[in-house]
């Protein structure tokens, strides 16, 4: 039997195989780490079931009314809306109106509703004044309607209203994307900071200077495990978000998700790998990096979607890479644009990474001391 | 022939510390060669600038013919380095982990197998490396540096942690290695293991070689005095003192012992009177030579 002979030193040949062999180690001991496998697949799945189950029905909060003897005002109109108005009010029925006024008074219900002839009583309560004022024109609405009906001419004037996105846009679409993010910071920014100072303390990175292996190679073969890991991320979140109990609806070009997670994980390892060159010990590399990841979370738009957030968290969430990689996924995934829609973010995602590697080398020590 | 490793008046400071304080030595191919001293000594900067892991501020360095610094593609395939017992990848087995190393010099999965022979660690061959002892550990850590088939192999205080039994093992290991024809340089603390293994040794002390030669060629020109002890009770103290002229005669009940610069007559004594229960005869050590060249104990 004959072998053939080794790649020479530095040829294209021999860093392949060094890119190779190392990926396979970085990827055994990450599929390995119970804790590392946890934390960057499992953790975030979990906030995303929760999350996903906590927000799935809170789209229109429902109004909760207790029908005092017979409302045919109420009645007919419930009977002629097909339906509509029984997404916004749920009825229930008490003869006695001391202990409907009773059940107002301690929230358990919104209203309570009395026909008196021609005039419809509504009582409920200030404590919550949003509730009151969607108890108020909801009436409103419902008494003009029925006095239009009753002078027999056809309405003089309609409304028609229309949510501005996708009529499919639930929270689920705005939480995947969120979180994935986060997920993907934190993967990358751990990974990259851990590789790093573990591989100092226990001089691993000084054998590796010693061996014929080019920086190159270890920093590639990082990447792709990272990148591969950055990606399984995003199909485990889509696979489970577009399930019917979550009901994430993919945009047309979801796809494009995939080149930016690779930017994302890109500028996110650049954080860990500064994170790495600066931190000593790998309980300071944790602290650090949980110090950057976990508020760039909050004010980036990962758990807190911009849209509500207050304006001062828009403002900061400009100079915060997470930003980019929770809102560009959101566009492509959940928002319906174009391919081009991601190109910006992928570039001010590329731009952060090499700003940051440039530092990261500068501070970069291959020993203690 | 020319020399495997020459280094010349190798200095290097850190501050106002002189951790190398002009350093000469050459080792020759094929020897076993040892760098000897205490902690702190400047041992482990001499080898780390010989590796190409620092550069000196002043001085030669010679590996194979070629400067190791700056980092030297050429030489790194042809040197082989063990740094240290946990130099490893997390949670690999010992066997991916020499087939990690393998790959990385081009090297064929089946000589990392080989290796785990070698080292007599194919039974563990499926244990991750956390989980090994102190002592497979640096045998594994000894066989990565080895798999490429090193002409030059270092070695940094390879049985620093380890247990009496444990080291043993280890200078089996190192004396095969030795016997197939590696040059090898190893630093060490312990003075026993620079005798045992070593054909030369520079001793160091503060940054500066004190002394280079074969362990027992130093420890003979020391004309130390020899301690020759049998059981008590053996001889009366007259007698004892009839056997040599100048040596000193002690016995403290349980030994009687003589110190002496001339070992033969008091053992030709001894023998005629078939007094030599129990005999011990103790020469001087590398300690002793130490001990005069710096006037001071050894302490590792």
């Amino acid at each position: 039997m004959t072998t053939p002979p080794p790649p020479a030193p530095g040829s294209r040949a021999a860093r392949w195989q060094a890119f190779r062999s190392l990926s396979r180690a970085m990827f055994r001991g990450f599929a390995r780490d119970r804790a590392a496998m946890f934390f960057s697949i499992l953790f975030p799945v979990m906030f995303l079931l929760l999350f996903g189950s906590i927000y799935k029905s809170s789209s229109t909060p429902k109004i909760s009314v207790v029908e005092v003897g017979r409302v045919s005002v109420l009645d007919q109109a419930r009977a002629g809306s097909h339906g509509q108005l029984d997404q916004v009010l749920s009825v229930t029925h008490s003869s006695s109106l001391a202990s409907a006024l009773n059940e107002v008074r301690q929230g358990n219900v919104d209203a309570a509703v009395q026909q008196q002839d021609g005039t419809l009583v509504v009582r409920y309560s200030v404590a919550n004044p949003t509730t009151a004022g969607v108890v108020n024109s909801v009436f409103s609405g419902i008494v003009q309607a029925a006095n239009q009906a009753a002078s027999r001419r056809p309405p003089a004037f309609q409304l028609s209203s229309r949510q501005v996105e996708d009529k499919s846009l639930k929270p689920i679409q705005y939480l995947t994307p969120g979180l994935l993010g986060w997920a993907i910071a934190s993967g990358g920014a751990f990974a990259a900071a851990i590789t790093l100072v573990s591989w100092r303390q226990n001089k691993l990175l000084r054998r590796l200077r010693l061996a014929p292996v080019g920086t190159g190679s270890v920093v590639t073969a990082r990447i792709a495990v990272s990148v591969a890991v950055g990606i399984v991320q995003m199909f485990v979140f889509i696979a489970i978000a577009i399930t019917p109990y979550f009901g994430l609806k993919l945009t047309a070009y979801w796809w494009m998700a995939i080149p930016i997670v690779i930017c994302g994980t890109l500028a996110f390892l650049s954080i860990g790998l500064l994170v790495g060159a600066i931190a000593k010990t790998q309980q300071a590399a944790t602290a650090l990096a949980n110090l950057i990841i976990l508020p760039m979370a909050f004010l980036g738009g990962a758990f807190i979607p911009l849209t509500f957030a207050p304006q001062w968290i828009q403002d900061v969430s400009y100079a915060l890479p997470l930003r980019y990689l929770v809102v560009g996924m959101q566009d492509v995934m959940a928002r319906g644009d174009g391919p081009a829609a991601a190109l910006p973010a992928m570039g001010i995602l590329l731009g952060f990474a090499a700003v940051l590697t440039l530092i990261s080398v500068r501070v970069f020590r291959w020993d203690e001391i | 022939m020319t020399a495997a490793i020459s280094v010349r008046d190798l200095r290097k400071s850190y501050g106002s510390l002189r951790a190398v304080d002009g350093v000469t030595f050459e080792v020759e191919p094929g020897e076993f060669f040892g760098i000897l001293g205490p902690n702190g000594a400047g041992k482990t900067t001499t080898l780390e600038i010989i590796e190409g892991l620092r550069e000196p501020d002043s001085g030669e360095v010679s590996v194979l013919g070629m400067s190791p610094w700056p980092r030297n593609p050429a030489l790194l395939p042809r040197i082989g380095v063990q740094l240290q017992a946990s130099s490893f990848f997390e949670r690999l087995t010992a066997r991916e982990q020499l087939r990690t190393f393998a790959d990385l010099y081009g090297v064929p999965a089946r000589r990392a197998d080989e290796m785990l022979d070698v080292v007599g660690m194919a039974d563990v061959a499926g244990t991750r490396t956390e989980k090994l002892s102190g002592g497979q550990a640096q045998r594994l850590s000894i066989a990565c540096a080895l798999v490429h088939r090193p002409e030059v192999l270092f070695l940094d205080e390879p049985t620093g942690a380890l247990d009496p039994q444990a080291r043993r093992n280890l200078w089996d290991l190192l004396r095969g290695i030795a016997g197939e024809g590696h040059t090898v340089v190893l630093t060490t603390h312990h003075m026993d293991e620079a005798e045992t293994l070593c054909q030369q040794v520079a001793i160091m002390d503060h940054g500066k070689v004190l002394q280079t030669g074969p362990p027992a060629a130093l420890v003979r020109e020391l004309a130390h005095p020899v301690k020759i002890s049998v059981e008590s009770g053996l001889l009366g103290p007259e007698e004892a003192r009839t056997l040599a002229d100048g040596a000193v005669v002690a016995d403290d009940g349980v030994s009687l012992t003589f110190t002496t610069t001339e070992p033969a007559p008091v053992l030709a004594g001894l023998a005629n009177r078939d007094a030599l229960k129990g005999l011990q005869v103790t020469g001087a050590t590398l300690e002793d030579v130490f001990l005069s060249l710096t006037g001071r104990e050894y302490r590792a």
